[in-house]
């Protein structure tokens, strides 16, 4: 019985990770129409970034998770000006190469910049305390991070259904050209896209590596991808489908991991669940009905 | 040029190419980094152009290039290592349940064929998807594959996720050159035939070519097929030149550089491929690799040099490329020898820049 | 638009020759090569580093030798083969090109067991520092090691969990890694020879999350957990979360600063066995070593920095040391830069090394047979140095 506790805990502290990354793709898929690779590395430097900063002597480490959600932020805009935005109007797989690169860049960047070795991630007072529920030990933090999650889904589902800069989202996400011409700034939007992704890739950066305490650079890449899987699984576009989505990976696989027979799978089960959905209800979840123009 | 001219051109450039690689073969060069350079060279030129025949001719976005490269080389060596030698190959596993070994040649073709049908497999319910879903769909694939060739039940056969090895390779470099060159002109064949101009139809717009009585199903998927057969013949021989195999190695990572080399290529042109490759090749493993080390210039030890650089630097020129230089290095053009003419009667563009402000004025 | 691409396509090819260039730097008088194949980058990175740092030690030292009356300058040629076995025989041909006499390396028996075939084909003889996976030499006439394999290393460890009351233990292999898969193999046959229990498991490359595959472990006296520098550290955060007080054993990788400081306080209980101890006061050639490497080391920041952070002489580090220095052996007595002249000196090396008394048998494996098992001192974070032990043969 402990058992199952202590799985289901990890499983839902997996699968919020999952969903806060999984947001920020499925938003950005939502307006531009690109999978964005490049996010499961941001989420990794993001982890880099808090711990150079906060080995910085005389640091308040409230400042430093500040300074670091920050320049995650900084650096989503960046991406998005530097490698996204020259190749609007090219064809939709050229932003996707281009995702790739960036994801190749930042990849290589990290393992040239730490010497390829893990770094050990700075605790973080208060969620790095242990405390015992249903006879289970286990972190704080597993219990803080689907609190957290939640929140910040709930204010993020509020923000794109009462504001202006939501209102103008939802109208990109439904219809590229046709919001340019009703005035639309485009290009803010986008970039405002990829700041909120980037700030959600952020916390949740900050949230995983608490958990597992060290930050290696190719960390980000299945990370990434599962959460992504996530996103189509709950409908690309629907937030809320992500996050689901993002529970039920996150739980399952920790199941099939605690079976030795079939452990070895637990990767090819996230991936086997993307197609089973992916052939039975192509729009996920939750998507909403494509129509193919002509 | 004339027609004869060209193709005469053509034949002295084969056999200029191919006397250097005897050449190479014979001399002490043959365990140089331009040989390794060139083996590997000729066989990602073969995935390559495989995955260009997917990509770039009928416009089915897929990247699951490096699962069936996986399929590929593990047929390979699971059914050449020979039998003595298999006691110590699967040594956590009594000698593994195959116990037979068969030749080279065959090996090759079947491991082809067993991607081949894979492909055929997946694609049933893949190839209804549509662009990125299709993409994320056969990078899921590949995953699957990966992990289950590692599963531990099945280990007898696979060797679960240790390294296969002792399987014979080959002596001669001309050997990969030879199997690249064979496969390459029977896509080109392909290519210029009818079906290959229904291929082509599809990518431009798929609903006028369903329109022109082109069956979407059955070209998407022989050219997904077919594909998937080069390139699991391009991983049996990636399998030959590392000598050992190990499915850990084939991740979405792999898929990504042959992507970029396609890119960096020319996404629609087949000796755009095979030039990237060898530059990308080149590049990676034997130009680039004095970043890693700490240099000296002029006796003034020069920054940032040292393990990683070469792959910071490499990653920065690919996004160049990707960012502005878009079509790549042929575009979707082909290699020919007006092309080379033209290019050396006005190297910059110099000239046909200034007729084309001239035109610009006249029609003002 | 069309112009700037070509201009940039030539200033890129500009740049690529000028950095061939500079590449290949004129070199004047006699040079032998000694290649070194190790991780820079990857899983393994963290071993390799202090591998090359010893070996660079005893380059120091030793920066020339005289070959057939004549002095020879000795040029390290170091390469990256980024923990992966699919990367290392390019690695491994990149040495061969630069025509090194003899290679040094590998951490990581994977690699080695990649690369080998490379190496006898090209006729250039290998000295493994660290890699013990039995195939590494395995019918390979080019390969030797200056270390123990891991058929004893296992059986060290599962005579150890005997000796420490363990019935049941759980052994924690990481797939597709030889050198873990290995280990993992020799100590369950050692340990179930004996009559103790074993739960296996297994978990695949790039793996962060061990809760649910370590819940297994919940009642095992012992976990057995062969693995990287990356890893070690999470599987004993998580698998103390879920076992408090089972020991936790491991082998001769997790010797490196790096595990300490990132598994903090849950370093508990943990025990490795490894090829050296710097207190090791029983051969003066070790004494006169650490000294000496520890002044080294303390002379550049760049270079504590690669070990770990801190001024320990690991194991490895040893090793690499006695590798170079075997090699300089056979040289001297092959009096030749001849692979094959070298590899047929090397059968008939003996000399003492700071690991120990140095010879190889037939297949090219070190005659050793003792192992130092050692233990994590949580408070004052760092290794302690528990016993030697050996087993019958």
């Amino acid at each position: 019985m402990n058992n199952y506790v202590q799985l289901l805990l990890s499983g839902i502290a997996v699968g919020s990770l999952y969903a806060l990354i999984a947001i920020g793709y499925t938003m950005v898929y939502g307006i531009l129409r690109l999978i964005n690779f490049a996010h499961g590395d941001m989420f990794m430097i993001s982890g880099f970034f808090l711990i150079y900063i906060a080995a910085v002597p005389h640091m308040p480490i409230w400042l430093a998770l500040i300074i670091t959600i920050l320049l995650t932020v900084l650096l989503g805009f960046m991406i998005e000006r530097c490698a996204y935005k020259p190749l609007r109007s090219a064809p939709r797989m050229s932003v996707m190469i281009s995702a790739i690169g960036v994801s190749y860049l930042l990849q290589n960047f990290a393992t040239y910049f730490t010497g390829g070795l893990a770094q050990a991630y700075p605790p973080i007072p208060w969620i790095s305390n242990e405390i015992e529920i249903f006879g289970v030990t286990t972190k704080l933090i597993t219990i803080v991070t689907p609190i957290l999650t939640i929140v910040l889904v709930l204010a993020l589902v509020a923000l794109i259904k009462f504001t202006k800069i939501g209102m103008a989202m939802r109208a990109v996400s439904k219809d590229f050209e046709t919001s340019q011409l009703m005035g639309i700034k485009i290009n803010s939007v986008i970039s405002m896209t990829f700041i909120i992704g980037s700030f959600l890739a952020a916390i949740g950066s900050i949230m995983y590596f608490s958990y597992y305490e060290q930050v290696s650079p190719t960390i980000g890449a299945m990370p990434g991808l599962k959460s992504f899987v996530a996103a189509v699984f709950g409908g690309i576009g629907s937030i809320p489908g992500a996050v689901i989505g993002a529970y039920i990976i996150g739980i399952c696989e920790n199941l099939i991991k605690s079976y030795p027979a079939i452990a070895d799978l637990s990767n090819a089960f996230t991936f086997i669940l993307l197609i089973v959905i992916l052939i039975c209800k192509p729009n996920g979840l939750f998507g909403e009905k494509l129509s193919e123009k002509v | 040029m004339k027609k004869r001219t060209k193709i005469l051109a053509s034949l002295i450039l084969a056999a200029a190419f191919l006397t250097v690689l005897i050449l190479i073969d014979n001399s002490p060069l043959k365990s140089s980094m331009l040989s390794t350079c060139l083996q590997k060279g000729a066989i990602y030129a073969l995935v390559a152009v495989s995955m260009n025949l997917l990509n770039g001719f009928t416009g089915l976005f897929s990247l699951g290039q490096a699962g069936f490269m996986l399929i590929g080389a593990y047929t390979y060596g699971i059914l050449t290592i020979p039998v003595a030698a298999r006691a110590s190959v699967y040594q956590y596993f009594e000698g593994g349940i195959v116990q037979f070994a068969i030749p080279v040649i065959p090996a090759i073709i079947i491991a082809g064929v067993l991607a081949a049908c894979f492909a055929a497999l997946i694609g049933l319910p893949v190839l209804k998807l549509k662009s990125d879903y299709l993409a994320i769909a056969t990078l899921g694939f590949a995953e699957i594959l990966r992990a289950l060739i590692q599963w531990q039940q099945i280990a007898p056969l696979t060797n679960g996720s240790n390294m296969l090895r002792a399987f014979p390779t080959y002596n001669s470099i001309l050997f990969p050159f030879i199997i690249s060159a064979i496969c390459i002109a029977m896509i080109v064949l392909l290519i210029r035939s009818s079906y290959g101009r229904a291929f082509k139809a599809i990518r431009e717009d798929e609903i006028a070519a369903e329109a022109m009585g082109v069956n979407l199903f059955k070209h998407k998927m022989m050219s997904f097929v077919i594909s998937s057969f080069f390139a699991g013949v391009g991983g049996a021989l990636l399998a030959m030149f590392q000598a050992s195999v190990q499915a850990k190695g084939f991740t979405s990572a792999m898929t990504y550089e042959i992507l970029l080399i396609v890119v960096i290529g020319g996404i629609g042109s087949i000796t755009g491929s095979i030039i990237a490759s060898f530059l990308f090749v080149c590049c990676m493993e034997w130009w680039l690799r004095f970043l890693d080390q700490v240099q000296y210039l002029g006796g003034v030890k020069l920054p940032l040099m040292r393990t990683g650089f070469r792959m910071v630097v490499f990653s920065v020129i690919i996004m160049i490329i990707v960012l502005f230089w878009r079509k790549g290095i042929m575009g979707n053009k082909e290699f020919s020898w007006d092309a080379i003419g033209k290019f050396f009667r006005d190297p910059f563009g110099l000239v046909s820049r200034k007729n084309k402000k001239g035109e610009g004025i006249t029609n003002e | 638009m069309k112009r700037m691409h070509k201009i940039i396509a030539l200033l890129m090819v500009l740049v690529l020759a000028v950095g061939m260039l500079a590449g290949c730097g004129a070199e004047k008088g006699k040079v032998i090569k000694i290649g070194i194949f190790e991780p820079g980058t990857g899983e393994n990175a963290g071993g390799g580093k202090q591998e090359v740092l010893g070996i660079r030690y005893a380059h120091s030292l030793v920066p020339e030798i005289e070959i057939g009356g004549e002095t020879y300058k000795i040029e390290l040629v170091e390469v990256d083969n980024q923990s992966d076995a699919t990367k290392a025989p390019s690695a491994a041909q990149q040495l061969i090109s630069a025509k090194v006499s003899v290679v040094l390396g590998t951490y990581g028996s994977a690699c080695a067991i990649a690369a080998g075939s490379i190496f006898a084909q090209n006729k250039t003889p290998a000295i493994g520092c660290s890699c013990t996976n039995p195939q590494v030499t395995e019918g390979n006439d080019y390969y030797f090691r200056v270390c123990f394999l891991d058929p004893f290393q296992g059986t060290v460890m599962a005579n150890l969990a005997l000796e420490q009351n363990c019935k049941k233990v759980g052994v924690l292999t990481q797939a597709g890694d030889d050198y873990s898969v290995g280990l993992g193999n020799y100590f369950t046959e050692a340990f179930k020879n004996a009559g103790g229990t074993v739960v296996p498991a297994s978990f695949q490359t790039g793996e962060t999350d061990f809760s649910a595959i370590v819940a297994n472990f919940k009642d095992c006296d012992a976990v057995f957990a062969p693995s990287s520098i990356e890893t070690g550290p999470l599987i004993i955060k998580q698998l103390r979360a879920v076992n408090k007080d089972c020991l936790i054993l491991a082998s001769d990788t997790w010797e490196n600063g790096k595990i300490i400081e990132n598994a903090g306080d849950a370093a508990t209980n943990v025990y490795f066995s490894t090829f050296f101890d710097e207190n090791d006061d029983s051969n003066t050639k070790s004494k006169e070593f650490v000294d000496g490497y520890k002044k080294w080391l303390n002379s550049d920041s760049a270079n504590l920095n690669n070990n770990g952070g801190d001024d320990t002489v690991a194991a490895v580090s040893a090793l690499g040391y006695d590798a170079y220095m075997a090699a300089i052996e056979a040289i001297k007595a092959a009096d030749s830069t001849d692979g094959t002249a070298i590899r047929d000196a090397l059968k008939d090396v003996e000399m003492t090394g700071v690991t120990g008394d140095l010879s190889f048998d037939e297949k090219g494996d070190a005659n050793k047979n003792m192992a130092y098992i050692k233990t994590i001192d949580v408070e004052n974070e760092c290794f302690k140095f528990l016993k030697t032990q050996t087993i019958a043969e």
